[in-house]
Order: structure tokens, then sequence, then C-alpha cells
């Protein structure tokens, strides 16, 4: 029972939403709050748990409605929980919106904690869709800007990338054994067409390059918790699928695809790279950093379809995917405070802000330092982990590989984000204070309590990544497991709240 | 839990309560508090001092194969080191009390400071690489944040910009060398690099490589050409923080790990590696071109920066020639004297209402007569007069040098006699002759928490070589600490010193405003512009080309064109069905979902 309560809590409370108007927020509030317990403590206690099926759609093909957790999926659920706690905390509701603001997060956290947690491709796959409806309406009802031509730009972008991967993921069932995900396996002649429909359809869902520019323009649109929640959460289920089904399924053509899959996410790292160089303000430069961050993931990825040996592999996959699913919310939310107190995100019209508004300067710079992969925070361990993956097994008799020259030319990209972040970082904070800074105050409480769970996040795990990474590999970090009581066991890792 | 873990956390503790407890409000409290935990890392690091120990924790481990510790390696180089750090940082701490009195923002600069003390503790206690990779990037964060402590000024906010960004550059290579390393010899803790490089059967071509990558590191944070360009810019930090990190310490670091990883090799085995050239001509080229253009420099605080770059170019040198005992000897006699004159500096500037300029001083030594006679004792020191440590190290440096009959033994000399130029036009315009200022005409000395530090750093300038056994160095190595005079060196030394000191008392003694005037060192070679345009030209054009074809051909014509085409579809949908435009898209989702259902159902 404890498996569902991630997706029907969001689910009840946005349903209750749109009945009790006025009391939306505290809804979500509670609704996060039991999600993140219960996240919190399905995390701990993964091992544990194991698969469950609760009821039968179809039985020819079997399709069933069964819940289970891994390692990696344990990880995941407690980003989804962890953002959509600070999300809906964070983030200014238009007057009169609010049912429709609080039940889209509670709606988009339903779907992305479903997805994670579905042990069926089907459910796999629709719960995904559930999560991306609600982003799209809030792009277009609540979005700013050119809010109705990026939410259509949008929409239809993710829901051809969307198709493209329904086809692959029929393709997999068609000619494997059915939805359960525990079982999938095609024979090695049909995996290469499988193959790159999945890269390219959970790619599109990931920006992978050339399928990455409605990114930008729709986190800059979105409503600060929606964009905390795309970029953050539902993005890395893009991720989270080709680690968990597309090498299950094919991890043959996956190393047929992986010279494809090298130059396109240099794309990602080197060209988007130097276009968020290029950006003059503050949303559209992380929304572009984000597209630019996944093409480390996607090389973990290429590094394990080049050798499935490399062990390293997905634990820096992962690592990553939880670190820069926080470090991206966290800067998406505190690009909002800017916003709200400055009325400007151009970075030059910013200026001086660390000196008006201490706190917030020191969380900013905390979350971009993770971004650019400072150590001591979550993403350095696993940006670290990445390259070392890239050079596991390398032999070196033979030359540089191709793996290797990917991940030398990808580690420049440290050098990028350290330019994009530090030049803004350097205009909205540091040097004298521009006319929109003047009158800025410092955080109030209230808006540090979001940031600060996520830097407490990002702070945690980089000063001992072995908690998760155990966790990934299905190590125990000591040599108990189930048998300690979960209450001592959430208190032992505990800080986070 | 080993005693020598408080040394690492001591600092830390110190920084978290700083920033996070004590803050603005009691600035006061936290600047004793810094420097009281500075005091007592200094007297832990006494204690440590000869041990040898490594614990250790596992910090990543993936399966049976692969594992990241946390570890500490005491040993006689590092537990040297920690005396000079501990003990540098307790006289800057000593002197900030007094130069940072007024200060704003006094407790975030001490809680820098101490952030900075834990990072380089880190360094320098490091066992293995990428523990070595992990402080050493957090030295450049505490380097960042001290450079820009007056971050409203524009200038101090771009100079930590440049430090942080031109160190990454520097890091780059680092990355990829250790990760060259770890894949020849299969781990990246020192003490077992050395048994798994000779169990491989790696080319000596390859070790070269990785050599020079890792060396990559070294050239950002020890600022060698070419990536010299952030160290004089850096002198916008608080003097103090110059002294500290700018000139005894933290740019040394690269020296520290080449020398750490040149003893995890084994020095024997780097005879016929081609990266140790390359290495040398840095060296030498770097502080060669240091020395030009510290002689056309009119700021206090750039003379000595540039004085620096040119002495870790000295030790860079020594290293190339495979002698890293003497760079490390050099490293240590240079960390006291070039702090005292940093220090003296601070005072200078302090007392003249922050005048940099020398120019616009003069006649301090009798205003200021204890900041004066220190100052001139650290320049006897960096100027290798018989008798002080600068004398000594630099004496090993020309050693190996001679022995390993490289041309750069005349480098070597050449920059002792432009140091010496250098170094007395500063004393005698900025110290002699009469004051040309209002500034330096009501100069007075400084006070005691200000002048003590100085006294004692004149006087390990003058005896760090006899104390020999806190030297950071190999377990076997005994410094000279004799003169030889029937040594040819001894008489290279002695006529570049004469040399230098004939020229700067023709040229600049009694002199009211600059003789010379050499354009090309005055601007250092005009390297900074040339970077400048780099960056302008190749990089940030590169972005808004990249940019351009982004936003124009790939948005623009690709998705552009897919979505006007999706878009005239969901018109006519909307045209037939009446519905809104978001709802086309559930319709589209409805679709495939009966598809998904239909095939697996019916084929």
């Amino acid at each position: 029972m404890l498996l569902l309560l991630p997706i029907l809590v969001p689910l009840i409370a946005a349903a209750l939403m749109l009945v009790m108007k006025d009391r939306a927020k505290i809804l979500g509030l509670a609704a996060s709050a039991i999600t993140l317990v219960t996240g919190f403590f399905l995390f701990v206690n993964s091992s544990c748990i194991g698969t469950k099926t609760f009821f039968t759609v179809l039985d020819d093909p079997n399709i069933t409605f069964s819940l289970g957790m891994t390692g990696i999926s344990a990880v995941m659920l407690l980003l989804s929980v962890l953002v959509t706690f600070a999300a809906l905390w964070s983030g200014k509701c238009p007057e009169g919106k609010e049912a429709l603001w609080y039940s889209s997060i509670m709606l988009i956290a339903a779907g992305a904690n479903g997805a994670f947690l579905s042990r069926d491709l089907f459910f796999f796959f629709s719960f995904h869709e559930l999560a991306l409806i609600p982003t799209f309406l809030t792009i277009g009802i609540l979005g700013r800007g050119d809010r109705k031509a990026i939410a259509w730009k949008t929409t239809i972008y993710l829901a051809l990338g969307s198709l493209v991967l329904l086809a692959g993921l029929l393709m997999a069932v068609q000619y494997g054994s059915g939805f359960d995900m525990d079982s999938l396996q095609v024979a090695s002649e049909k995996q290469i067409c499988i193959a790159a429909f999945l890269i390219v359809g959970f790619g599109t869902l990931v920006s992978l390059f050339p399928f990455h520019s409605w990114a930008a323009p729709a986190y800059a649109s979105a409503p600060a918790p929606v964009a905390m929640l795309h970029s953050g959460v539902l993005k890395k289920f893009g991720l989270y699928g080709l680690l968990v089904v597309g090498f299950q399924v094919a991890p043959e053509g996956m190393q047929y695809w992986v010279p494809t899959l090298l130059v396109l996410l240099l794309g990602n790292i080197i060209w988007v790279g130097y276009v968020t160089i290029n950006q003059k303000r503050l949303d559209f430069l992380l929304g572009n950093s984000s597209v630019m961050h996944m093409g480390y993931i996607f090389l973990a990825l290429a590094a394990l379809a080049a050798d499935p040996t490399r062990t390293i592999a997905v634990p820096a996959a992962v690592l990553l995917m939880f670190a820069h699913g926080i470090s991206i919310a966290m800067s998406f939310n505190l690009a909002d405070t800017i916003e709200r107190k400055t009325k400007t995100l151009e970075l030059n019209r910013l200026g001086g802000l660390a000196k008006k508004a201490p706190s917030l300067a020191f969380l900013f710079g905390l979350a971009a330092m993770a971004s650019i992969g400072l150590p001591g925070l979550a993403n350095f361990a696993g940006e670290a982990l990445v390259f070392f993956s890239g050079f596991q097994n390398w032999d070196y008799s033979e030359g540089l590989g191709n793996v290797q020259w990917t991940t030398i030319i990808a580690i420049w990209g440290v050098v990028i984000s350290a330019v994009y972040m530090l030049r803004a970082f350097r205009n909205t904070f540091h040097g004298a204070t521009a006319s929109s800074t003047e009158e800025v105050k410092d955080l109030h409480w209230c808006e540090k309590v979001a940031p600060a769970l996520m830097a407490a996040a990002l702070l945690i795990v980089g000063l001992y990544p072995n908690l998760l990474i155990k966790k990934i590999t299905g190590e125990p970090l000591c040599s108990s497991s189930c048998s300690v009581p979960a209450s001592t066991a959430t208190n032992t890792e505990a800080p986070k709240h | 839990m080993n005693t020598s873990w408080f040394l690492l956390l001591l600092p830390l503790l110190s920084a978290l309560i700083i920033h996070f407890a004590l803050k603005q409000r009691l600035a006061t409290l936290a600047s004793y508090y810094g420097t009281a935990a500075t005091g007592a890392a200094f007297a832990l690091a006494i204690t440590l001092l000869g041990k040898t120990d490594s614990p250790s924790f596992e910090w990543i481990s993936i399966g049976e194969n692969f594992s990241i510790d946390i570890g500490l390696k005491l040993d006689k180089l590092s537990t040297g080191m920690m005396i000079v750090v501990t003990g540098i940082g307790l006289l800057v701490h000593l002197f900030s009390l007094g130069y940072m009195k007024d200060d704003a923002a006094k407790a975030r600069y001490f809680g820098n400071l101490s952030l900075f003390m834990f990072s380089m503790t880190g360094i320098v206690l490091a066992d293995n690489f990428l523990m070595m990779f992990i402080f050493w990037e957090l030295v450049g964060l505490s380097s960042f944040l001290l450079i820009g402590h007056w971050y409203q000024k524009d200038s101090a906010a771009d100079a930590a910009k440049k430090a942080f960004l031109t160190n990454r550059i520097g890091d780059f290579g680092f990355m990829i060398g250790i990760l060259m390393i770890w894949s020849f010899s299969g781990s990246f803790v020192f003490d077992q690099i050395s048994s798994g490089l000779a169990a491989s059967t790696i080319h000596t071509c390859w070790l070269s490589i990785a050599v020079l990558l890792v060396f990559c590191g070294a050239i950002g944070k020890s600022a060698q050409a070419p990536l010299h360009v952030w160290l004089p810019d850096a002198m916008e930090g608080p003097t103090p923080v110059s002294a500290l990190i700018h000139a005894a310490t933290m740019v040394a670091a690269g020296v520290y790990m080449m020398a750490r990883f040149f003893f995890a090799i084994g020095t024997e085995n780097l005879d016929g590696l081609w990266a140790m050239n390359t290495i040398t001509w840095i060296g030498g080229i770097t502080s060669l071109l240091a020395a030009l253009m510290a002689t056309q420099q009119n700021d206090i605080k750039k003379i000595l920066a540039y004085s620096t770059l040119s002495q870790l170019g000295y030790m860079v040198m020594a290293v190339g020639l495979a002698a890293p005992d003497a760079g490390m000897f050099h490293l240590f006699t240079h960390a006291w004297f070039k702090a005292l004159l940093f220090l003296g500096s601070g005072a200078v500037i302090y007392a003249c209402h922050h005048e940099q300029d020398i120019w616009q001083m003069g006649g301090l030594l009798k205003k200021m007569p204890i900041t004066g006679i220190t100052f001139i004792i650290g320049t006897l020191a960096l100027t290798a007069v018989p008798f002080t440590s600068g004398f000594f190290s630099k004496e090993g440096i020309l050693h190996a040098a001679h022995e390993a009959h490289s041309p750069f033994l005349w480098v070597a000399v050449g920059v002792a006699a432009l140091t010496t130029f250098y170094m007395f036009r500063l004393i005698f315009v900025a110290f002699l002759g009469e004051p040309r200022s209002e500034n330096a005409k009501k100069a007075k000395e400084v006070g005691l928490v200000m002048w003590l530090p100085l006294v004692l750093l004149a006087g390990m300038a003058i005896g760090s070589p006899y104390v020999g056994s806190i030297i950071p160095s190999s377990e076997d190595f005994k410094p000279v600490t004799e003169v030889h005079p029937e040594d040819a060196l001894f008489w290279y030394s002695i006529s570049a010193f004469v040399v230098g000191l004939a020229a700067a008392c023709v040229f600049y003694l009694g002199k009211k405003k600059e003789p010379l005037n050499i354009p090309l060192f005055a601007n250092k070679f005009y390297i900074d512009e040339l970077y400048a345009g780099v960056v302008k030209f190749a990089q940030d054009l590169l972005a808004a080309v990249v940019h351009f074809f982004d936003e124009f051909i790939i948005h623009g014509l690709f998705v552009g064109g897919l979505t006007r085409s999706v878009q005239g579809l969901g018109h006519s949908f909307r045209r037939y069905i009446q519905s809104g435009n978001l709802q086309a898209y559930a319709l589209v989702l409805g679709l495939g979902t009966v598809l998904v259902i239909y095939f697996t159902a019916f084929f």
C-alpha cells in the first residue's frame, strides 16, 4: 500500500483542490509533506519492498498495474518528492488561479512518481504523459512572455517525441515478451531499430541535441514551480527510461548507436554550452545550462553502451541525475525570487545584489557552484564519476578510443559552464547596485525554506556520495539492511528535513 | 579518531561557526575566533611534525574494484608544508586583526580565510589525486571569495572571476591527467601509483602526456605562463590575503602537487620523459618574463606579484629538472620572505591611506622603521644575499640546473640579477628619498599586532633553512646551509646581485620620477590584451554564431517548420472539432494509447 501513496496522495489532493479552491495551498502542502515523508521512507527501505501487482488490465498481452522499487527508482523517487515539496512551497501564484496552479503541481508529481515506480511499460509511459499535460496547460495559461506560442511549440515537440517513443516501446513489446519491465528482451536483429526509436523518443524528452530547442523557452515561460518540476524531475524520466528500458530491451542496439550518441552529446555539451554563454537573460541561461548538462548523463550512458562492464557508468548517471535535478530546481526557484524582487532577469540590468540580499547571494551561489561541479556538492561527484566511467577499462595500447576522446572534449564543458555561471553570478550579485536592485530586501525566512532544503540535499550527497551510490548499486551502506527498524534508519539519515 | 583529522576539521568548523553563527553582528569575536582556530591548528601541526601515518575512510565505492577514499598522508613533505601553511596563516590572521579592523564585512573575511585554511590543509594532507583535486577546487573557491572581498568594486569582481576561470582551464588538463594516471596505474592513491606503473606496460610517451596534463593543474594554480594572467589581478584582494594565498601557500600548491606526484612516481623514473623538458621551459619562460614585467610596475603589490610569478617559475624549473626537493626548499624559504614582503607592503599601504603607487611614497624608512627594516630583510632574502634563506634555496636550484647541464642555469642567473634590480628599485623609490605625497608625509609606524608578524617573519626570512627538520621535502633531503666561495656558482650569484644592485643605484637612487620607459614590460608584453581579444573574438563571437545557428537554423527552420506544419494541422482539427489548442494534444495521446493496445492485442 505504501507504494501507492506517492501517486494517490497528490492525485486526491489535486481532485480536492478543484472543490476547495481557497484551501488549495494548504492541501498541496499537506499532500507534498506526506509524499516527502513516504518517499523518504520508501527510499530508505527500498531493498525490502519488491514489486507488487495491484490489478490486471489485460490478460493477453499482459498489462498489469504493478509498482515496485529498484535502487535507481528509489533515488529518482527521492528526487521527485524533494523537488515537489520545494516547488509547492515556492513560487507566487496569481490571484484566483490557485486551483489550477497547485493541482497542476500535484498532477505532475503524481505522474512523475508513478512513472518512476511503475514496473509495467504501459503505466510507465502513461504516467509520464499524465505529468506532461499539466505542464503544457500551465505554460499556456499561467506562463510568461509569448506563452501561447511557447506552449504550442513545447506541446507539439514533446508530443512528437512521445509518439516516437511510443513506437519504440510498442516494437519492444511486440518483438519482446510483453509489458513487464522486469523481463524485457528482444532478439538482436530488431534491436538497432528499436534503440533508434528509443534514443530519439527519450532523447527528445531530455532535450538531446538537436532536439533541444524547446527546453529553454519553455522553462523561461513556465511558472517557477513547473519549471522546477519539469527540468528537475520530469526531464529525468527520459534518462531513467533509457537506462532501465533501453539498456534492457536493446543493449546491442544501444551499442550500435554509440558513435552517433557521442556526437549528439557533444552537441549538448559544447554546442549548447556556447549557446548558453551567449544568453542575456538569467532564465534562458539556466534553461540552456540544463540542456547542456544532460550531455554528461548521456556520456555515462554512451560509455555503458559501448562497454557494459563499465560498472561506474550507472551510479555516475543516476547520481548526476539526482544532483542536477536538485541544483537546477534550486536555480529556477531562486531566479524566480530574483525576478519578483527586481522585476527583471536581464543580466545587464542587474547588479550588486549580494550587498542587498546576502542570503540570496549565498544560496544562488551555492546552486551555481553546484551546477559547475564544485566539489563538496553532489554534482561534482556525479560529473567526476562520469569522467571516470569514460576511462574505465580503457585499453591504452590502442590509443584513445572514441569514448575517451569524447570524455576529454566533454571535460572542456567544465570550463564552459564556469564561464557562463560566473558571468551570471558576477552580473547579478557583484558590482555596483543597479536601479532594479536598489530597493531589494533580503530573503524572508519563508523564501529560504525551499532553497535551503535543496541546498542541504546537495551538500549531504556531495559530502558523502556513498549514501546514494550504495543505494544505486544495491549494496548495503553498512552491514545492516532490512532488519533495521525504519524509524532509526530515518533518524540517522534525516538531516534533509 | 586520529588527531590528524582535527587539523583538517578545525578550520572547517571555524568557517562554519563564523559564517553561520557569529556573522557580522559579532565580527570582532569572529576575528579572534578565526585567529585562535588557526593558532590551534598551528600547535597541532607542530605536534604532528615528522609523524608518518595514513588514516582514511571510504568516500565513494562501486563494486569491488573502484573506490575513492578521503585519506590523509602524513610524512615529512606534508607535515613540513603544514607548518608553512598554519604558521604563515597564523601570522596573517594576526596581521589582519589590525589591517581589517574597520572593514564592513570583517566576519565574512575571517570566515573565508578559515575556509581557505581548510581547503589548503586538504591539498597538503591528501593521500590521493582525486582528493587533492577536490581541495584544489575548494582553494579556488576560497581564493575567488577573498579576491572578490570588495565585490562592489568592478575591478575586484572581475579579478575574482578571472582567477577562477583561468584556474578552471588548468584544471581541465589536470582532470584528464588524473584519469590517465588512474588508467595506467590502476589507482590514484599516491602510495600505489608507482607499483601500478611498474606493473603496466605503458610507453613513456603516454606517461609524458599524463605528466604534462597533470602539470596543467600546476600551470593554473601556480600561475605559470601562459595562464599567469590572473595572479597580478588577484592583488585586488585585501593585502593579507595576497600574502597568504597569492604568495606563500596556494600559488605554491602547484609545485607542492608536482613534488608529491614525482615522489610518488620516484624521481629516478623521470629520466627520459620529454615532459620534463617542457616543464623546465615553462618555468624558465615564466620566471624571465615575469621578472622583466616587474621592472616597470609602479603599484607596490603588482611588483611583488610579478616577483612571485618569477619565483614560482624558479620552483617549477627545479621541478622540471627532476629536482623537486630543490623546488620545495625554495617554496619553503620563499613562503616566509614573500609573506613578509607582502605584509610589509600591506603595512605601507595601510599607513599611506591605501596609496599603492611607489612614486607617491618615499622616505618611508624613517617614518616606519620597523616595517622598513623588515622589508629590507625580506628583500635581501629574495635577492639571495649570502646567509639569508633565499640564498641557500636559490643555490639549490642553480646546482640542479648546473648538474643537468641545462642552459636554464643562465636564465636563472639572469633572473636573479633582474630580481635584485626591481627590488632595489622598489626600496630606493618607496623607502628612501623624500616623501612625494601628502599620504606619505603623514605615514606613521603601524601597531603591535601588525608589526609583530613582520618581525617574526623577518626572523624566518633569515633563519628558516637552519630549522632543517621542518622543510617539506623527501625524507632524506638535507638543505645546504653553508657558503662555498670556492664554487663557481657562488660567484655567479654574487655577480648577478652586484649587477642588479648597481643598475638599480644608477637608475633609481634619488630619482623623483621614472627614468626608464619600456612600454613592452610595463604593459606585460600585451598578453592580457591578447587574451582579452581572444576571449572576445574566439569565445564570445563563437558563442554568438553558435547561438544564431541554434536559434534560426535548428529552432527556426527545423523545429519551427515542424511546429508550423503541425499547427496548421491543428488549426484544421480545431475547425472541425471546435476544440482548444491544447486538446489536440490530448487527442493525439488518446489515439496513441488506443494504438498501443490495438497493436499489442491484435497483432
